[in-house]
């Protein structure tokens, strides 16, 4: 964390944010390496943030930063070697089995790929019906609350019946939202939840993910490559790179006067639809970065996230 | 890569070992009184007794197979229960004639479902359809069935090739052949059929892959793609396919030689397991394991040259 | 099938011509589809499965009611009528021992279907459970499972049977159990790979972030994938333990003086020369059930395929318009035609395996000039990827140009026979695909994919291709030239091998390049230097480029002129400028009305007022 670089709201670290709902503190995760005798593969070396409710927490970084793992350890889906997770005042990063089942109702997820994240041979009502009847909603209670569900991300009701390979992308993630809202939950992890969309559905997923959290008062942590998507989303930005945070701050003042060598990097080297205004910034960037970094000998790519 | 195999040629040893143990235990469970069944009903039964020292069979099984594993490393695989004959001789007699149907069924098999699965991969049509069909028939036959429809068309209607016997490759080249095609051409039906379907799919996808639409984009001809790329990357599935086969082949083998004749390990495997000579059978399964790892080895070894990706792992 | 156990990685044969992948199916994933209630009745709709079910039911009923059906009992022997051929009585004749063939069939058939169905209870028992196991929760279970299995699979099953049979006795039911335990590991192979590659499918994550138990998780969504492939493995396990089964009769180690198929058989071996057709009978029975259980295995196999993926196209978009009459292509561009690209009237038809036909482009015009980079913009199933495949003549398997003129460097490419388009691929038109590590061979070092189209179109020698290559490396600005020739694709990064691409690309001095979302794979800092690679090769070398992108960036970054494309059609041409700032189209307007580049940072977050918490 020493490359941190302070936020100006708030102190994030070792106090953080009084209000807080999620509370990650010096989060490690790292993988047995390939090969008996080598060595564990870190891809959390100490991450520390904090959500509170209502909330949305940007986080940024490119392919193998470790922005996916943050939020697979905090649905305890990646193994924590060391660290804190507390939600709502409460330490989960070791949860068992039936805490975990427990903890659904307030802690859900929508995921990047609208094709793999609905079993294609289960129905829409299905799906939706997972996590009410995970936690023992009944049959006619579960069928008016899908109902409901649809209603709620514009889907029509006769969806319910449909198997997922008849909608589309956006459409798919729409059912995933629906799915991830049964429950009404405090905090939704959104992994990468627009990037296999196209540009125009981009934008209305994101807007129904807005319009959701003005409603209710759910917290996102909102994980993506793209800057532009999480200047839009968030309210506070995190970018991550190398399994450590960089800088953390509102979302204005991280996205527009970005004090980290590595975030304005990444900001300038993102293209924008404007020909003047890309060509400032594409010989801004050749001012600032000599070396190619793509360039290094022999990195293979890491898996993503 | 000489690591891969060192450790390979490690787990290979293990699963003799495991394999040796567990089979000479199992074969010990049922309580033959060899003695007995050696010297007749009538024998009196001190000189069962005497017999069954002079096996060693009265010892605990453990130390048995202690005495046993120590001079199996030596290449001393004993003597016959019921025959007195030395076991590593008479297997080794054997071996040949088995050794060249393996050999003659690995290369009919390879070469023919190569260019079968190549050739209905790229060009679809008539022999995809033919590969199918064949796919099916080897699949539902059963070797030895096909084995007997063989000897009745072309040893008992055309009498082209003699449907008994065996002749060494020393004594007469053309009378070996003459004695082998039988045999090799019943057994590589079914390898045929299953490896040739495995080539067919493995190059049509490896068709659809990206570099190769790349590769043509660059100007390569088909043809060149085909035998230099796709080849390539198709061989690894093929080939632990056949790998795959051989345990299966070693099967094959009992019933083919049964009905050909043929005095190879197969023939011998029936007439001395049932039986129930422990030394015997000891050594028929020893070897048919050892011919398993060292095809897995093989195949491994050629995977890991084809891929450089599977080297790593 | 020469006693060969079917292991979890041998395919069964196919019945029908293979099915089309998926596009859309998405990556790794595994479902097959489920045996959802129309599966039996698609399965006998299908001729091949529907003949095998009928053939295998009535063996099974005749099989059942043999003591109602036979002319006699199966051991009746009258020396006399041996050899006889079949009369009213006997309508199969009699055998060399003088007893009934039909008899003998009907009963051994009990024999052999029952010592099959034993087998295949103790391996369904045994594989099934424990691959459902390991492959859910690997670790110590499945370690110890997979090396216990690789134990079983190294042993003959032959020689283990015969083995067994002098430990055990001549009981054929004992040994067909102990078939079933070296059949177990076939069952634990395909269901353990089944199970360990839908345990990673994003679904099952969200199951579990959903509160469901393991047991709803593989009740729910792992026990419908492997339902499929199991019953198709019963099918071929059941053929290889009845063939098993009457080897060992066969070979007359079996029960001895009961009558089986397999018994039956080696009789009728035994007077081979002297009464041939005996093997017909028995051989037939074990034919026709095997054959009938492979078939249906196959029908069965084709049925869960016709379910499993979407649509040919994935279904991205709105569903694709069914074919529409080919315009009169409205020329957009319809002035001078450029020398080095231009495109007029272009449709790109794909065959379906049904034998319709299914258009995605619809008359476009194009031009790239000499030393312009033009963008060809669109979202996904747009027809763009379409309209620069057809360019370089490298559609997929179905897909052809239909209509209208594509001609580069002067030279009319449509209809082009393989060979002279081929000619002009590489030294006057060449590609940068999209996503860098699948687009080059894994099996060829760098070093070898460069120098071998090199060679090919240049006609130079080993050498000389080899220090070209080296300098195209440099040229692409890779480090350490030498040293990456030699490396496997793996061993270098994303962005490493888009730049070999583009080496690759650049190799036999192009005129034309087509780059086909060149950076869309990589990461932003990656993607700004392959631009600038792009552009910098582009001014040295005055090449023409179209390039092929969703990104509005990309574009204002890099192109001269931008055609916009939607369903198949362009709907808008301009230079950059024009289309980013004063789009006149409303799809145009809509796409970028998308971008959030301007769009404001969202306020700071306040402490709201205690709201209930509908949605």
């Amino acid at each position: 964390m020493t490359s941190t670089v302070a936020d100006d709201t708030a102190a994030e670290v070792p106090d953080g944010l009084p209000d807080a709902l999620l509370r990650v503190r010096d989060l490690r995760v790292s993988y047995p390496g390939r090969g008996r005798r080598a060595p564990r593969a870190e891809i959390l070396k100490g991450v520390s943030l904090d959500i509170r409710p209502g909330e949305t927490l940007g986080l940024v970084g490119e392919s193998g930063s470790g922005k996916t793992t943050i939020g697979r350890a905090v649905l305890g889906l990646a193994p924590v070697q060391s660290g804190s997770i507390t939600f709502a005042g409460e330490r989960i990063e070791r949860a068992g089995a039936a805490r975990r089942r427990a903890l659904s109702r307030d802690l859900q997820v929508v995921f990047q790929d609208p094709y793999t994240s609905l079993n294609p041979s289960r129905t829409v009502g299905d799906t939706l019906g997972e996590p009410l009847s995970g936690q023992g909603t009944g049959a006619k209670e579960a069928r008016a609350r899908i109902a409901e569900l649809l209603d709620r991300v514009r889907l029509p009701a006769d969806a319910a019946d449909r198997l997922p390979r008849e909608f589309s992308g956006g459409q798919r993630q729409r059912v995933a939202i629906a799915r991830a809202l049964a429950l009404r939950p405090r905090l939704v992890i959104c992994d990468e939840p627009v990037s296999a969309l196209d540009l125009t559905t981009q934008r209305t997923v994101l807007d129904l993910l807005l319009e959701i959290q003005e409603e209710s008062g759910v917290a996102y942590l909102f994980v993506t490559h793209d800057l532009s998507v999480v200047r839009f989303m968030s309210h506070r930005v995190a970018v991550i790179r190398g399994g450590e945070l960089v800088e953390t701050g509102d979302a204005r003042s991280v996205t527009s006067e970005p004090r980290h060598p590595y975030t304005r990097a990444l900001m300038l080297a993102a293209p924008v639809a404007d020909v003047a205004e890309q060509r400032r910034r594409r010989e801004a960037a050749q001012a600032s970065a000599p070396t190619p970094s793509s360039a290094s000998p022999s990195a293979p790519a890491s898996p993503s996230g | 890569m000489l690591n891969f195999i060192a450790r390979r040629i490690a787990a290979g040893a293990l699963l003799l070992l495991v394999i040796s143990l567990l089979s000479y235990l199992l074969l010990s469970i049922p309580d033959l009184d060899v003695g007995r069944q050696l010297l007749g009903q009538g024998a009196d039964q001190a000189a069962v007794d005497a017999k069954n020292v002079s096996l060693g069979l009265d010892r605990p099984v453990l130390v048995q197979y202690g005495d046993w594993l120590a001079h199996a490393v030596r290449g001393d695989l004993g003597t016959s229960w019921f025959t007195s004959e030395d076991v590593a001789t008479t297997v080794s007699a054997r071996l040949p004639v088995t050794a060249s149907l393996m050999v003659g069924v690995t290369l009919v098999a390879t070469v023919v479902s190569f260019l079968l699965g190549v050739w209905a991969g790229v060009r679809r049509g008539a022999v995809d359809r033919f590969v199918q069909v064949l796919g099916v028939v080897g699949y539902a036959l059963p070797g030895f069935l096909v084995t007997l429809v063989i000897v009745l068309v072309f040893a008992v209607n055309l009498n082209w090739f003699p449907a008994i016997g065996y002749t060494p490759f020393a004594a007469s080249p053309s009378g070996w052949l003459s004695t082998i095609t039988l045999p090799v051409l019943s057994l590589s039906v079914a390898s045929v059929a299953g490896v040739s379907q495995q080539v067919r799919g493995a190059v049509i996808d490896v068709l659809r892959q990206d570099y190769v639409r790349t590769l043509r984009a660059r100007g390569l001809p088909m043809s060149r793609i085909v035998f230099r790329h796709v080849l390539r990357n198709a061989s690894a599935p093929a080939l632990s396919v056949l790998g795959m086969q051989f345990v299966g082949l070693l099967g094959g083998a009992v019933l083919v030689e049964q009905i050909f004749g043929l005095p190879g390990i197969g023939s011998m495997t029936v007439t001395y397991t049932t039986r129930g000579d422990v030394p015997v059978i000891m050594a028929l399964v020893m070897l048919t394991v050892v011919g398993v790892v060292l095809i897995n080895l093989l195949v491994d070894v050629m995977i890991g040259w084809l891929n450089p990706k599977a080297r790593v792992a | 099938m020469s006693g060969n156990l079917p292991t979890g990685a041998a395919a069964p044969p196919r019945t029908a011509h293979e099915a089309e992948p998926e596009a859309g199916a998405g990556p790794g994933s595994v479902a097959p589809g489920s045996v959802r209630g129309g599966a039996v009745r698609r399965l006998l709709r299908n001729p091949l499965g529907a003949a095998s079910a009928v053939v295998l039911l009535l063996l099974v009923v005749a099989v059942l009611l043999a003591p109602l059906l036979a002319p006699q009992a199966p051991d009746v022997s009258s020396l006399g009528d041996a050899f006889a051929g079949p009369d009213a009585a006997h309508p199969l004749g009699m055998d060399s021992a003088g007893r009934d063939i039909l008899s003998r069939i009907l009963y051994g058939g009990r024999n052999t279907l029952g010592g099959a169905l034993i087998a295949l209870a103790v391996a369904l028992a045994l594989g099934v459970p424990s691959g459902l196991y390991a492959g859910y929760y690997g670790g110590r279970f499945d370690s110890v499972a997979g090396w216990g299995v690789n134990l079983v699979m190294a042993l003959p099953a032959m020689v283990v049977l015969l083995a067994s049979r002098a430990i055990l006795g001549p009981n054929v039911w004992v040994l067909m159990i102990v078939l079933g335990v070296l059949a177990s590991p076939s069952f634990f192979r395909l269901v353990r790979g089944i199970v360990a590659g839908v345990r990673k499918e994003l679904y099952v994550d969200a199951a579990r972030v959903s509160g469901l138990s393991d047991t709803r998780i593989v009740v729910r969504h792992i026990l419908v994938v492997v339902r499929g492939p199991v019953i198709i493995q019963v099918a071929l396990v059941a053929g290889v333990a009845i063939g098993l089964q009457a080897g060992l009769e066969f070979l007359g180690v079996g029960s001895g003086s009961s009558a089986t198929w397999g018994a039956m058989l080696n009789e009728a071996f035994q007077n081979i020369q002297r009464a041939p057709l005996l093997m017909l009978w028995p051989g037939l029975a074990l034919g026709l059930t095997n054959g009938a259980l492979v078939l249906l295995a196959g029908a069965l196999r084709d049925v869960l395929e016709e379910r499993g993926g979407g649509g040919p196209d994935g279904g991205r978009v709105a569903p694709r318009t069914k074919e529409k009459p080919s315009l009169p292509a409205a020329p957009v561009e319809a002035g001078a035609r450029s020398p080095l690209l231009s495109v007029r009237g272009l449709t790109v038809v794909y065959g379906k395996p049904d034998g319709t036909r299914k258009q995605v482009v619809h008359g476009v015009d194009l031009d790239v000039r000499p030393g312009e980079i033009v963008g060809l913009v669109g979202e996904s199933g747009s027809g763009k990827t379409q309209t620069a495949f057809s360019v370089l003549g490298i559609l997929p398997e179905g897909g052809r140009i239909g209509t209208g003129s594509i001609t580069v460097a002067g030279r009319e490419v449509a209809g082009l026979p393989e060979r002279a388009h081929r000619a002009l691929r590489g030294g006057t038109v060449a590609y940068v695909p999209q996503e860098p590590m699948s687009n080059l061979d894994p099996a060829f070092t760098i070093g070898s994919q460069l120098v071998e189209p090199i060679r090919q179109v240049l006609g130079l020698s080993r050498k000389e291709a080899a220090a070209r290559a080296l300098d195209l490396l440099r040229l692409v600005e890779i480090p350490a030239p030498e040293r990456t020739m030699r490396l496997y694709p793996h061993e270098i990064s994303g962005g490493m091998a888009q730049r070999v691409l583009i080496a690759g690309a650049m190799s036999c001095d192009p005129e034309l390049l087509i780059a086909d979302e060149p950076t869309t794979a990589l990461d932003v800092l990656v993607q700004a230097e392959i631009l600038g690679l792009l552009r910098r090769l582009q001014e040295d070398r005055g090449l023409g480029v179209l390039l092929v992108t969703h990104n509005l960036g990309v574009v204002a970054d890099l192109c001269d002129r931008v055609a916009v494309m939607s369903d198949g059609r362009i709907v808008e041409t301009g230079t950059a400028e024009q289309i980013v700032h004063s789009p006149e189209h409303p799809y145009t307007r809509s796409l970028l009305g998308a971008v959030l580049d301007d769009a404001p940072a969202r306020e700071p977050w306040q402490q709201r007022k205690a709201r209930s918490t509908t949605v």
